[in-house]
Parts: C-alpha cells; structure tokens; sequence
C-alpha cells in the first residue's frame, strides 16, 4: 500500500485537493482510501462518502492534533490494509503552525492557500519546510503576479519543494500531484521510522522528544482510535 | 540529488565571507535571515561564526544546529542564484496534437502557436475549454483525458520541463482575479519585480506603472493601494505587470470584455511582448481580433477557424456599434438624459 500525508491549515482546501486527485489517479473505485485527522468536528467525511471514497475519522479532542497523529497513524496502515486499499492518504489540519506530521520517506504534501497573503509562507514553519510538495489553492481569484510572489516565497522557506498550483474546483493542476501520489513506493509497516520534526514539549514520549513510531515508545497520555470496518 | 553537491559550491565563499558582505551580493539572504529571526546576529563575522554567538534556541525551533543552517543556507543560495536563470528556456512553438471529445469522436487537429500570436477560443460553457487550457498548462503526452498531445519546440518536453517548471508555463489573468495584498501599486510592483531578480528594479516597476496607466480608462497614481483601484484600473495593472513582468511564456485571458480598459492596447501590449496569447472570449471585439479561433464542442476542438478578411473588416462596423454603447455608458455617468439619437449613434462624443 503507498502511503502520503497531507497537511494544510484549515479551509485551504486539503479535502478538494484530495478528491480531485483521487479522480485524476483514475484507480478503481474504492482503492484509494482517507483517514482524516481533526481536532474537534468535522463535516469532511460526508465528502468522501459522497464520492465513494473509504474514509475513517478520527479527533483529537484534548490532544495535540500531530501527536495525534503519530500516535495513530500505524492503525490508519492496519484499516488500509484491510479495507484492501493501494492507496491510504491521511489528511491533518495544521492548527498551531509548529508541527508537521510529516515522516522521513513518506511522500509530504502541504496544501496552502493563495488568499491567506503572500507572506504566509514565512510564517508557517515546519509543515511548510518540510513538505516535498507544496500545493497552492484558489490561485484562480488572485493576481498573477501574487501568485507568482506566494511561489516565490515558498521556494524562500523550502527551496527543495515542488510547488503545485491546484484549482480545488475545476481539479486544474491535479494531474501533475496525481502522477507524484502514484510514484510513491509501496510501504509495509512505519515501525522505526522517523517524523522530520520533533514535536512542541508537553506530556506524552513524543512531547518529550520521540520520534520513533510503535507502542512501545508510546508513554504518558495518549490516545487510540476506534477503527471501524 | 545534485542540489546537495551544488550546495557546497558555496560553502567556502559562506564560511570565509562576512555576512554583511554575502547581503551586497545575494541581497536575498536578508530574507533567509529574517525567516530564521536571525535579523539581529553580528553581520561582521562569517554565518558560522555570527551563529556560535546567537541564540541557539530560536536554531532548535527551526530543526537547525549552526553548522546544518549554513548547508541550509549554502542549499537557497544554489536555489536562486541557478534555477531562476533557467526558468523556462525560449519558447518557439507550442503545438496541440488533437485527441478525442467527450464522447470519444477524434478532433483531428494540430496547431502550432508561436509568440506574438493572439488565438481565441469559443464555445459554450462547460464545453471543455478550462480542459483545453490545462493540457497546455500540464503539457499533456496523450495521458489527460482527451489524449491530446503537446509539444513545445516541436518536441516531446521531458518529464523534468514537464513537472518542475511549477506552472510557469501559462500566466492567467481573468475577471474574477482581484487583489488581496494591502499595497501601493509602487510597493505592489517592487514587490513583484523582486521576486523576479530582475536587475533594474526601479525602471521595470515605472515602466509597467506608465503603461498600467495608459490601458485604464481613469488615471491613478503609484500611491494608490492595490485594494482601492476600480475594476477597470486593477484589470490595467494586472495586464501591464503580466505583460512586463511575468516569466510565463503563455497568458491566457478568460473573460474580461467588459473590464473598463482599452482592450485594443491590452491586447496588443501583450502580444507586442512575445508572448502566445490564448483568449477564452464571446467578445467580438476581441474574437474577431485574434489570428485564429479555436471552436469547442463537446470536450473536443471541433473546429478551428482563421480570421477572415471579411471578419476583420467587419470588426470596423463592430467598433462603432460598440462606440455607441460607451458613449451612452458616459452619456449615463455625465446625468445626461438618454435620446433615441444618442441611441442611433448620431450623438457620438
């Protein structure tokens, strides 16, 4: 199963982004699977279904959302693979700008949009960074020229990132990140392997430092999701 | 990758040269700087050195020890001063090799663009000319839906043209386009031009300004804030920036009839640019202005028609048509009350 983890804060069209790649991939139906990962609500997995896609949602309550994330991403693997999927893409809302639940091989996808200023890039720290691939939404109601200065200042931030403009309506754009999506290689377990960024200092093993990824780092207060069939 | 390799091109200059004197020649590190909150470090000493005496604190948050910051540093560097000199090499033609409609009849068509030309494209909404556009804009290699296949040069692009260019191949203005920054069309053009290390910031920013200025119906000045300009003067200046400014060798304008410009003039000044112009447009004015017109029917290229001389002269009849209908707008504006000769077009200004 090929894994990517896609980032972005909220409304910049992560779930638009996602679908509409979904149907540039062109697998069969069903093979291609999201768990999304929130804070408090969300109403993304009503899209999902709507478009046949298998979606599980989990949220992070008290928790902060990337160590959520980490700490539940080896069951989001296990769903996958028994939901038989050649795909799973987990979809997180970067709220506090500071992490990136990105890890070292697993392709890193960071969704940002055009409106919120040219210099938001600057300010988005780790989630930006440390992405492979940005991609920039709602390019289609800006000038030409702040896209190409919101461009400019990502590559500032992250000179090593493609970035990818996607029109979230139309899909524009989503044939290149479709062809990155099915290069990425096939992965069997994430045990051992690495976040590209450690998390802010609190109270569970991975505010304390941990990168590692398996139970058995797993200390302090956490969280399991319920995955469901 | 060779992005790594290349970085260390620059490692001896970075770790013997003074800061101050690394900000005079890539005056971008002031930016890299300031991204890190390292505005304040002593500019007198080399990256390294400076780094050892800063506040490594605010380097941890980054990820970043002193010594993987100047590799870092050495890596934006190789960024900016390479991959910008080759941002698109010269475009000669770009050629669209017809595929299929939507219901999978062949469009047997090929055209070729070269710059300067000005090609518009009809037909109905949804008819598929957003699709049209983005096998431009992707480079399709008969692997999009409507298998239509593009050269540029007469060539297949390789795959590293195709997906590293980063959409700079189609530049795009349309009505819907509005600024969101809070700038003066002076900082808003500085700001454009920096981003694209032109050499002479301050003569590209005034020539786009002047000619900003010459498109729109009413005059601003280099004060004004982006946010504040009519409809028709932020039309003027996203054309005249897009003209002088952008890198893309392909503009596509969608829609902007009745923007309040001098469409003849826009047209023109972006073409006169040397750069493909492709219109998507029911505007007679603009349509029968092109070379070329590209039909759309049903997700397909259905057909693609020359300007003919008959439709060029009739763009004559056309003009004074719609010479009645902005005298009648100004008549309107002035508080003047509307005849039936003013209708007529006896009562022209």
């Amino acid at each position: 199963m090929k894994l990517i983890t896609v980032a972005g804060p909220p409304s910049s069209g992560k779930t638009s982004v996602i679908l509409k790649t979904i149907a540039a991939l062109g697998l069969p139906k069903r093979s291609v699977g999201v768990v999304k990962f929130d804070s408090l609500t969300s109403f993304d997995n009503v899209r999902y279904s709507e478009n046949d896609v298998p979606v599980q949602t989990g949220f992070a309550g008290k928790i902060c959302p990337d160590h959520f994330f980490v700490t539940n991403i080896e069951g989001a693997m296990k769903w996958g693979r028994k939901k038989n999927l050649s795909m799973l893409i987990t979809e997180s809302a970067g709220l506090c700008n500071r992490c990136s639940p990105y890890i070292r091989g697993i392709l890193s996808v960071c969704v940002i949009d055009n409106l919120s200023g040219v210099n938001t890039p600057r300010k988005i720290g780790p989630m930006l960074k440390y992405a492979d691939i940005v991609v920039v939404t709602k390019g289609d109601i800006v000038s030409q020229a702040e896209r190409e200065v919101f461009a400019f200042n990502i590559k500032e931030v992250n000179s090593n990132a493609k970035v990818i403009f996607v029109n979230g309506i139309t899909g524009q754009g989503t044939f290149a990140l479709a062809k990155y999506f099915s290069e990425v290689p096939e992965v069997d377990t994430l045990k051992d392997r690495t976040l590209r960024f450690t998390m802010p200092a609190a109270i569970c093993s991975y505010c304390t430092g941990e990168t590692r990824i398996g139970d058995y780092y797993q200390l302090g207060m956490l969280k399991k999701m319920e995955y469901g069939d | 990758m060779s992005s790594d390799t290349c970085a260390y091109d620059y490692y001896g200059e970075v770790m013997s040269t003074p800061l101050y004197l690394l900000l005079e020649k890539y005056p971008l590190s002031a930016d890299y700087l300031a991204n890190h909150r390292l505005n304040n470090i002593d500019k007198s000493k080399p990256l390294l050195s400076a780094l050892t005496e800063a506040d490594i604190d605010a380097l941890e948050e980054f990820g970043l020890d002193a010594e993987s910051l100047v590799l870092h540093f050495c890596k934006f560097l190789e960024a900016f001063t390479r991959s910008h000199t080759c941002d698109f090499g010269t475009i000669h033609s770009v050629t669209i090799i017809g595929g299929i409609d939507k219901s999978g009849a062949a469009e047997n068509v090929s055209l070729t663009l070269h710059p300067g030309e000005i090609v518009s494209i009809v037909g109905p909404t949804g008819s598929g000319k957003s699709r049209l556009l983005e096998d431009i804009e992707c480079m399709a290699q008969k692997d999009t839906p409507t298998m239509r296949q593009i050269l540029i040069n007469g060539v297949v692009p390789d795959d590293e043209r195709r997906f590293e260019t980063g959409g700079k191949l189609v530049a795009q203005l349309s009505q819907t386009m509005n600024f969101v920054m809070d700038l003066t069309v002076r900082e808003f053009l500085e700001m454009h031009a920096k981003s694209r290390m032109v050499s002479n910031v301050e003569a590209v920013v005034e020539r786009s300004f002047i000619c900003a200025n010459s498109l729109a119906g009413e005059k601003f000045t280099p004060d004004t804030k982006v946010t504040q300009l009519s409809g028709g003067q932020s039309r003027a200046l996203m054309i005249a920036d897009t003209a002088l400014m952008s890198a893309s060798p392909i503009i596509l304008i969608d829609e902007i009839e009745n923007a309040g410009i001098d469409r003849k003039e826009a047209i023109k000044l972006l073409s006169g640019n040397e750069k493909i112009i492709l219109m998507s447009t029911h505007d007679p004015l603009l349509a029968l202005r092109a070379d070329k017109r590209i039909v759309i029917k049903n997700g397909g290229i259905s057909k693609i028609l020359v300007t003919s001389d008959e439709e060029r002269e009739s763009l004559e009849e056309i003009e004074k048509v719609d010479r009645v209908l902005l005298n009648l707008r100004n008549s309107l504006r002035r508080g003047d009350v509307i005849t039936k000769d003013s209708v007529c077009g006896i009562k022209e200004d």
